[in-house]
């Protein structure tokens, strides 16, 4: 499959019907009506790792390795519930951790319950960078 | 007071003293201190060491000794092939290429992947004021310019928050940002501008600033579309005092992505100074630091440009120049700018609309991050470069310069409309969902406040439990959607729907993205392209149409319209029949008043206000007072004072004459001079008074007597009456000038006062 280019953008133009949410529902079917039925819930307002990946592809098409790059490791977030991301950001913050293996750690959970890989990595980079800046010590 | 005799000083100064500038502090150029924007002995030279296609060191320092922003920089940063070419590119040459048309955008764009913060800081500390705002223009990320508001208010009431929501959206605001007094309103702050941002169109995009938890917890039960309080820093220390690392920070800006939020990082100049932490670095370099951090991290964007820290870096020398030369660092690195000109940097107005000036003719994603859209008072983020009081001056800025700042005028009526619409939304909301229920008292006050201090709405303490309500019960969007319908509310329950599904496409999520009658336009498809005049943004002539369409505009139909007011009125108290062609005078004992054209005829007041039959009389009677006669002619070949007083005077047996327009503009001439060399002259006619006309009279009078009075001086405080009066007195002028005959012969006028001249 050809990989998609800026002149696939916006997508919600271009390909609209490819477009879901979460549970499968089209963007076009999700309507005023349709959320007075009761048919539509914040699920089928969420964006897919899919969407994500889109975008990811037309900003490398763009030049801008760096976003295409946040798109692919917020990709690998969507699944990830909202409890463990924001745990997952409170160690990563100075002095949380008290040492490299609480990143190491949350590092695996996350490479093997999610398969999130690129986020799995980049904790395991802050890890070594902390350990080297001294940045698991106690702060508070 | 000081002694005359003795005086201690220039009393000038005492005067400077007492202005608002005065307000403000300088503080010394300083680098060992940290207060210097551009020149500091302890910047890095810029360079770049690379050992098998790896980063070996960066700005003089050996990748082992990297802190954790260089590591973060030289990782996610710098591309090692490229940085090996732009890295051995002169900085002056780099300078002149980001001011040189012909150099395409996309081509500096890949060269600053290869750049240092070092060497992006040394590149456009080389550019002045000018240079900056115009490589800006040429470097940012979307071609079409756009503005973000802040709508807040002190008492956090949620139904002025969807009133003054919607007054920004029907502003053009592309964004509208609010924060709260106290933290647990978040969530009530937040419904309020939803429905507030629904009313009207849809397509703005809205935050709500909070602790980093709670505000990602908004945006995932669907009210908020975008987040820019994401603060990096550029040292080490800075960093960690405030509680963060690059890495979680990165982390934060995929969390937000995965939530199909946009997001934006911030940093500003002079936060580092701030915190204690600024290793006697320049404000410049640092900030090159923290935007190459932002670039790394992968965000599409920065709310930059001093932000908080702006006030501070204006005290020093060139800190102005400072802040646009970070925003240039910003989009030269490809990252949609929310430019900074929020935190009002000074008390001086001068400053204030020097500050703005080059982002509005530049253009900018964001002009200002944000605009004041509420009075200062009710800005809960403190107030803004612009608030309330001053958006008119902004609305007027753009359209001296038609220059597009992405504000549209709004009509009295059509606001007071949307305000009652947004109030009733926001209310049937709170009703429906068992929040609250505001009472019609409640609803007018607020409908018609400029700010809060007016209203007679919720108090702080009582939106808590609406706030807590909506926290506590999980409402989502897709209840107040509901709710909006359910009461009769359809455009904007769909309008809020479309918001949200904006998250499911992600189009929003790329660099620089808004929304612009119901589409996503970003840099990916409204690419700013400059090459020269002609390319780039240019306005449509239906969107200049729009800006130009400000409130209060004169015109000549105005004008007359105005003065046909006043023709009844003194048709009861002057009469002007011509009593034939007018001739010479032969006796030494009068003075003859040289009226214009329109004078009484379509024009009936001065510029002063002052009735026509009222300037005629008392300067009759100051003529009679000393013995004359005064014959009034009507010159129809002429408008132009002088040559109106000139003409007077050569009809006069005296030898002089007073020529007056009907705005108010008068002369004393005489017969033996040259049209521009008159007696006296009354140019300031908006403040010439019925005493000083008396005074006319009385002189014109002195000089037939062959006295030399002491000339009518007319007291000005230096007032703009240019600005006041110009269109008014053009448009004026021209109707007198349309009523000119070329060779038309002077008429006598039989002047007479009729019964109610003297009311």
């Amino acid at each position: 499959m050809t990989k998609l280019s800026v002149a696939d953008y916006p997508l919600a133009e271009t390909r609209a019907d490819q477009i879901r949410g979460k549970r499968g529902l089209a963007l076009g079917d999700i309507t005023l009506a349709s959320v007075l039925a009761g048919e539509v819930t914040m699920e089928d307002l969420q964006i897919t790792p899919r969407a994500l990946l889109d975008q990811a592809e037309i900003a490398a098409d763009a030049k801008r390795p760096t976003l295409a790059q946040n798109f692919a490791r917020a990709a690998e977030l969507v699944a990830v519930p909202q409890d463990l991301i924001m745990s997952t950001y409170e160690l990563l913050r100075p002095g949380r951790a008290q040492s490299k293996d609480a990143l190491i750690e949350r590092a695996a959970l996350l490479r093997e319950g999610y398969a999130a890989h690129a986020i799995a990595d980049f904790i395991l980079e802050a890890a070594e960078i902390y350990q080297k800046r001294g940045l698991f010590t106690y702060r508070f | 007071m000081p002694d005359q005799a003795h005086p201690n000083r220039w009393r000038r100064f005492a005067e400077w003293d007492a202005r608002p500038l005065r307000l403000d502090k300088f503080a010394r150029e300083d680098p060992a201190n940290g207060f210097s924007a551009f020149r500091s002995p302890a910047d890095p030279k810029p360079g770049i060491g690379l050992a098998m296609g790896k980063i070996a060191s960066m700005d003089g320092v050996l990748a082992h000794d990297f802190d954790m922003i260089d590591a973060f920089i030289a990782r996610h940063h710098l591309d090692p092939v490229i940085a090996d070419e732009a890295m051995a590119m002169d900085s002056g040459l780099l300078a002149r290429m980001l001011v040189d048309m012909n150099v395409p955008r996309a081509e500096l764009v890949r060269l600053a992947r290869g750049c240092t913060p070092a060497k992006l800081a040394d590149v456009v500390g080389q550019l002045n004021a000018l240079e900056i705002a115009f490589a800006y223009s040429k470097m940012r990320a979307r071609r079409t310019p756009g503005n973000q508001a802040h709508v807040t208010n002190a008492k956090d009431d949620p139904l002025q928050l969807a009133a003054d929501a919607a007054t920004a959206v029907a502003y053009g605001f592309d964004e509208i940002e609010t924060t709260m007094r106290v933290s647990r309103n978040a969530w009530s702050n937040a419904v309020a501008c939803a429905v507030g941002a629904a009313v009207g169109r849809w397509g703005v995009l809205f935050q709500c600033s909070s602790e980093e938890a709670e505000e990602l917890l908004i945006g995932m039960a669907g009210f908020t579309s975008y987040a820019e309080t994401v603060s990096v820093y550029g040292t080490e220390k800075s960093f960690t005092d405030g509680d963060d690392t690059p890495w979680s920070k990165g982390f934060l800006a995929a969390a937000y992505a995965s939530r199909g939020i946009k997001m934006r990082c911030t940093s500003g100049a002079g936060s580092e100074l701030l915190m204690g932490f600024h290793e006697a670095k320049t404000l410049l370099y640092l900030e090159a630091r923290c935007l190459c951090l932002q670039r790394g991290m992968g965000v599409q964007g920065t709310q930059n440009g001093g932000i908080d820290g702006a006030p501070l870096t204006a005290t020093v020398p060139g800190g102005v120049r400072e802040l646009m030369a970070e925003n240039l660092i910003a989009v030269w690195l490809d990252l949609e700018c929310a430019s900074g000109n929020d935190a009002r940097s000074s008390e001086s107005e001068i400053r204030v609309g020097a500050k703005i000036l080059p982002y509005l003719i530049a253009g900018s994603d964001l002009i200002c991050s944000g605009f004041g859209s509420i009075p200062a008072y009710d800005n809960s983020f403190n107030p803004s470069l612009f608030n309330a009081e001053e958006m008119e001056d902004y609305l007027v800025l753009q359209r001296d310069f038609e220059a597009d700042g992405g504000l549209t005028p709004l009509a009295e009526n059509r606001a007071l409309d949307l305000r009652s619409r947004a109030v009733e939304a926001v209310s049937a909301v709170l009703e429906e969902l068992g929040l609250a229920t505001p009472t019609p008292d409640m609803k007018v006050s607020v409908v018609v406040a400029s700010g809060s201090a007016e209203t007679r709405s919720f108090t702080p303490g009582e939106v808590a439990p609406i706030s807590e309500g909506i926290k506590a019960g999980g409402v989502t969007v897709i209840e107040v959607i509901k709710a909006l319908a359910r009461r009769g509310f359809t455009p904007e329950a769909e309008n809020l729907l479309s918001v949200v599904k904006l998250r499911l496409s992600g189009d929003y999520l790329q660099t620089s993205a808004m929304v612009r009658d119901g589409r996503v336009i970003s840099a990916i498809n409204d690419p700013n392209e400059y090459q020269g005049p002609g390319s780039g943004y240019r306005m449509t002539e239906s969107r200049r149409l729009q800006i130009n369409d400000i409130r209060d505009v004169l015109d000549q139909s105005e004008v007359l319209r105005s003065e046909a007011q006043f023709e009844r009125g003194e048709a009861a108290r002057i009469a002007y029949p011509v009593a034939g062609t007018a001739m010479p005078g032969t006796t030494p004992d009068e003075v003859v008043i040289g009226i214009s054209p329109a004078f009484g005829v379509k024009l009936f007041q001065t510029t002063a206000g002052h009735k026509l039959s009222e300037v005629l009389r008392v300067m009759i009677e100051g003529i009679t007072a000393r013995g004359l006669r005064a014959r009034v002619v009507r010159l129809g070949h002429t408008a132009d004072t002088s040559f109106l007083g000139l003409s007077a005077a050569r009809l006069s047996g005296s030898g002089i004459g007073i020529g007056i327009q009907a705005k108010g503009t008068a002369v004393i001439h005489s017969a033996a001079r040259l049209p521009h060399n008159n007696l006296e002259l009354f140019s300031n006619a908006p403040i010439t008074r019925l005493e000083h006309y008396a005074g006319f009279g009385r002189n014109a009078a002195a000089y037939a007597l062959g006295e030399a009075p002491e000339p009518v001086v007319v007291p000005t405080k230096g007032e703009a009456m240019g600005s006041r009066f110009h269109a008014r007195v053009a448009m004026i002028y021209a109707i007198e000038t349309a009523m000119v005959v070329e060779g038309a012969a002077p008429q006598e006028i039989a002047l007479r006062f009729l019964a109610g001249g003297r009311g």
